[in-house]
C-alpha cells in the first residue's frame, strides 16, 4: 500500500478553516525558511488510509490473542464510555485542586484499591508504563539506602527467567545486575541466590508468577534472604493477573511492587496504550515517593509532596484517563469479581496446557498459573518446524501468535496466555489450530517456513530492518 | 552438526580460544552462532579494559534477543575486532575468523575443553 508520502499531491487540503480574523505576528528569526514537508492530502484520502491500516492489525476484537506476559484481555466497553464522561475530559491539569474534586477522588480510590490489592501502603499513578514504573521503584531502593548513608549498594539482583526490562531498569537507575540461575523447577535457585548477595546487594526484582508461568514456591525464603542481606523486594507485577485477589506481594515479603493497569486492570494494551504503571511501597519507602500525591484533608482531597520525595517522574498525574478505566474495572468486578477473575485466568491457562501436552512439550509443570511456555525445540528437531513457523502459521488462522523465544531460558518458546476474558469454544478452537499446525509440520515442516499464506505481509525482513534501519521516509532518496 | 576445529580450545558458555603471538584470542562458536541466528548488533569493551574469566566482556544481539558473550581468561584486553561493529553477520559468516578480543597479561584462565569433549558438550545441549 501508498504512504502518505506517497499519496502527497501539492496542494491538497484538509477541511478549510476559517479566514485568520485576528492580526497575524511575525516570529522574525524564529520563522522556518523552509515549510516542513508534510504528506498533502485529502480527508477522505487520509481516512483510507489508516482505514487500510486498521484492517492489516490485529486487536483483541479481531480475534484470541494469547500473547504471554501482556495479558491481552477484553477491556470492557463500560471502562471507555466513563473515562469520556466530560466530567474527566474536560479538566485542566493546572485548575485548582478544589475544583477537580471527582478527578483526585478518582486518584485516592485507585491508589487505596490498588494498595490494598498489592498488599502496600503507598501507591502513585505517576509512571506511564511498566517499565517506567520499575524506574521509580528502583528509585525508592536506591533513595532508601542512600538515606541510611550506604552507598555501597550497587548491585540489583535478577533471577535469568526475567522480563528483559528488570536488568534495563536496573542499569537505567545506575545499578549494576547480578543474575542467578534458575533451578530444574523453574524457580529461583536458593543456593546461588544466597551466594549472589552481600553487602553490595541493594534488592531483587522478582514477577512471581515467574515468565515460565510458575509461582515460586520457596517466596518467603527468597525475600528473607534479601532482607537478611539488608536489601529490598522489588515485585514486578507484569503477572499479577495469576494472583489479584488471591496473594499479595506486600504479604510475600516485598517492599515495593509496580502493576501494570494495561494488563491486569484492562486498559488499553499496545499501539502506544498508553499505558499506566503505578507504584506502591510499604511505609517506610513512601516519603521518597513522587509527588504530587493526593490525600483527602478537612477540606476535601487536596495534592502534598512527600518530604523526601525523589521528584516528579512523569509530567502531572499520569495517564489520568487510564486510570479511570482501570478504577471501572476495580469497581465493576468488585471485591468478589477480582479474585474471580484471577481464578478464571489459571483455570483458562491449564485448560489450554493440557489438552495441547500430548503435542507439544511443556518443559516446566503439569500446571501452571496464568500461562504457560510451549517447547517448540522437539518439534524443530524433528520436522525443522521452530517456534517462529508455528506462530506465523497461526496468523492464517485469525490468532495473534504467542510470545515467541521468551523466557530465554528455553529456546524455542512459545509463552501462551489465554487470559480469563476467553470462552470455552475460544479455547477449544486454538487447541484445534495448534493440532492442525504440528500435523502440517509432521507432513513438512519445510513448508511451514514460508508461512502466513494469507495475510497481507508475510515475513518481513527483521534482520535487515535492525541492521540498516529506515526511520523516516526517504524523499529522493535523501 | 556444527563446525568444531580440531586446534581451538572452548569454553562450555560457547566461546572458543586461541594462543596467537602471545595473545588469547577469543571469539564465538559456530554452534552458538548457529542457535542465536542472525546477529544485528555486537558490543565489544575497550582496549585496556580488564575482563576477568567467567564474566561478560561483550553482548550479542539477535532478532530473537540478547546474549552475553563470557570470557575464558582473566587479562587486560589488547585489541578488539572494530570490524565486527559495523558487520555482525561476519560472526554468522566466519564464527572462527571474527574474533571478539585479544587479551594479555592473562592472570586466570578457566578450565577450557578440547574439541572432542566441546562436541560431546554441545551434542547434549541439543538434546
Amino acid at each position: 500500500m501508498q504512504l502518505l508520502f506517497e499519496r502527497s499531491k501539492p496542494g491538497r487540503r484538509l477541511s478549510l478553516i476559517a479566514e485568520c480574523d485576528v492580526p497575524a505576528v511575525d516570529f522574525g528569526d524564529a520563522t522556518r525558511a523552509q515549510a516542513p514537508r508534510l504528506p498533502q492530502i485529502s480527508e477522505v484520502d487520509l481516512g483510507r488510509h489508516y482505514t487500510e491500516l486498521a484492517k492489516q492489525t490485529h486487536g483483541v476484537n479481531d480475534g484470541f490473542y494469547p500473547l504471554g506476559s501482556c495479558t491481552m484481555k477484553y477491556n470492557p466497553r463500560i471502562n471507555e464510555e466513563l473515562s469520556q464522561l466530560p466530567g474527566f475530559t474536560g479538566i485542566h491539569p493546572l485548575q485548582p485542586a478544589e475544583s477537580a474534586q471527582g478527578c483526585l477522588e478518582v486518584i485516592a480510590r485507585t491508589g487505596e484499591m490498588l494498595a490494598e490489592i498489592t498488599g502496600m501502603d503507598e501507591m502513585t499513578l505517576q509512571p506511564a508504563a511498566g517499565a517506567h514504573g520499575e524506574f521509580t521503584g528502583l528509585q525508592l531502593i536506591r533513595a532508601y539506602h542512600l538515606d541510611r548513608g550506604d552507598a555501597k549498594r550497587t548491585k540489583i539482583i535478577v533471577p535469568d527467567s526475567a522480563h528483559g526490562t528488570n536488568p534495563a531498569s536496573a542499569v537505567m537507575v545506575g545499578f549494576d545486575v547480578v543474575a542467578v540461575p534458575s533451578n530444574a523447577q523453574g524457580g529461583v535457585d536458593l543456593e546461588a541466590l544466597k551466594a549472589a548477595v552481600g553487602e553490595d546487594t541493594a534488592g531483587l526484582m522478582l514477577t512471581n508468577p515467574n515468565t515460565l508461568g510458575l509461582f515460586d514456591p520457596n517466596i518467603l525464603e527468597i525475600t528473607r534472604i534479601i532482607h537478611e542481606a539488608g536489601g529490598l523486594c522489588y515485585y514486578d507485577g507484569a503477572n499479577l493477573n495469576a494472583v489479584m485477589g488471591h496473594a499479595r506481594p506486600g504479604d510475600m515479603g516485598f517492599d515495593c511492587v509496580h502493576v501494570n493497569l494495561h494488563k491486569t486492570f484492562s486498559t488499553p494494551h499496545g499501539g502506544g496504550g498508553p499505558g499506566s504503571g503505578p507504584v506502591g511501597c510499604k511505609d517506610f519507602l513512601a516519603k521518597f515517593l513522587p509527588g504530587p500525591l493526593v490525600k483527602k484533608g478537612e477540606e476535601g482531597y487536596e495534592f502534598f509532596t512527600p518530604e523526601a520525595s525523589m521528584g516528579r517522574v512523569r509530567s502531572f498525574y499520569g495517564n489520568f484517563l487510564v486510570v479511570v478505566r482501570a478504577l471501572a474495572y476495580i469497581l465493576t468486578l468488585g471485591k468478589e469479581g477480582i479474585p474471580e477473575a484471577s481464578a478464571n485466568a489459571v483455570l483458562n491457562a491449564n485448560y489450554l496446557l493440557h489438552r495441547l501436552c500430548d503435542e507439544f512439550s511443556i518443559p516446566y509443570g503439569d500446571s501452571c498459573m496464568h500461562e504457560f511456555v510451549i517447547d517448540v525445540e522437539p518439534l524443530k528437531h524433528e520436522t525443522g518446524a521452530s517456534a517462529m513457523d508455528v506462530a506465523k502459521r497461526m496468523l492464517d488462522f485469525g490468532v495473534h501468535p504467542p510470545t515467541m523465544y521468551f523466557p530465554l531460558i528455553v529456546h524455542e518458546a512459545l509463552m501462551v496466555e489465554p487470559t480469563e476474558t476467553e470462552s470455552p469454544e475460544t479455547l477449544d478452537a486454538f487447541v484445534e489450530i495448534l493440532r492442525s499446525i504440528y500435523d502440517e509440520a509432521q507432513t513438512d515442516g519445510e513448508l511451514l517456513h514460508q508461512a502466513p499464506f494469507t495475510r497481507f505481509i508475510g515475513r518481513p525482513d527483521e534482520v535487515t530492518a535492525a541492521r540498516k534501519p529506515l526511520l523516516r521516509y526517504q524523499f529522493d532518496g535523501e | 552438526m556444527a563446525n568444531i576445529p580440531a586446534d581451538l580450545k572452548y569454553a562450555a558458555s560457547h566461546e572458543w580460544v586461541k594462543e596467537e603471538d602471545g595473545l588469547t584470542v577469543i571469539g564465538l562458536t559456530d554452534f552458538a552462532q548457529d542457535a542465536l541466528g542472525d546477529l544485528v548488533f555486537v558490543n565489544l569493551p575497550e582496549e585496556g579494559d580488564e575482563v576477568t574469566a567467567g564474566e561478560s566482556f561483550a553482548d550479542v544481539e539477535s532478532v530473537k534477543a540478547v546474549s552475553d558473550v563470557f570470557s575464558p581468561v582473566s587479562g587486560t584486553v589488547a585489541a578488539i575486532n572494530e570490524e565486527l561493529l559495523d558487520a555482525p553477520e561476519s560472526i554468522n559468516e566466519d564464527p572462527y575468523g571474527a574474533w571478539f578480543i585479544k587479551v594479555e597479561g592473562v592472570t586466570e584462565t578457566e578450565d577450557l575443553l578440547d574439541a572432542a569433549a566441546y562436541e560431546a558438550a554441545c551434542a547434549a545441549e541439543a538434546e
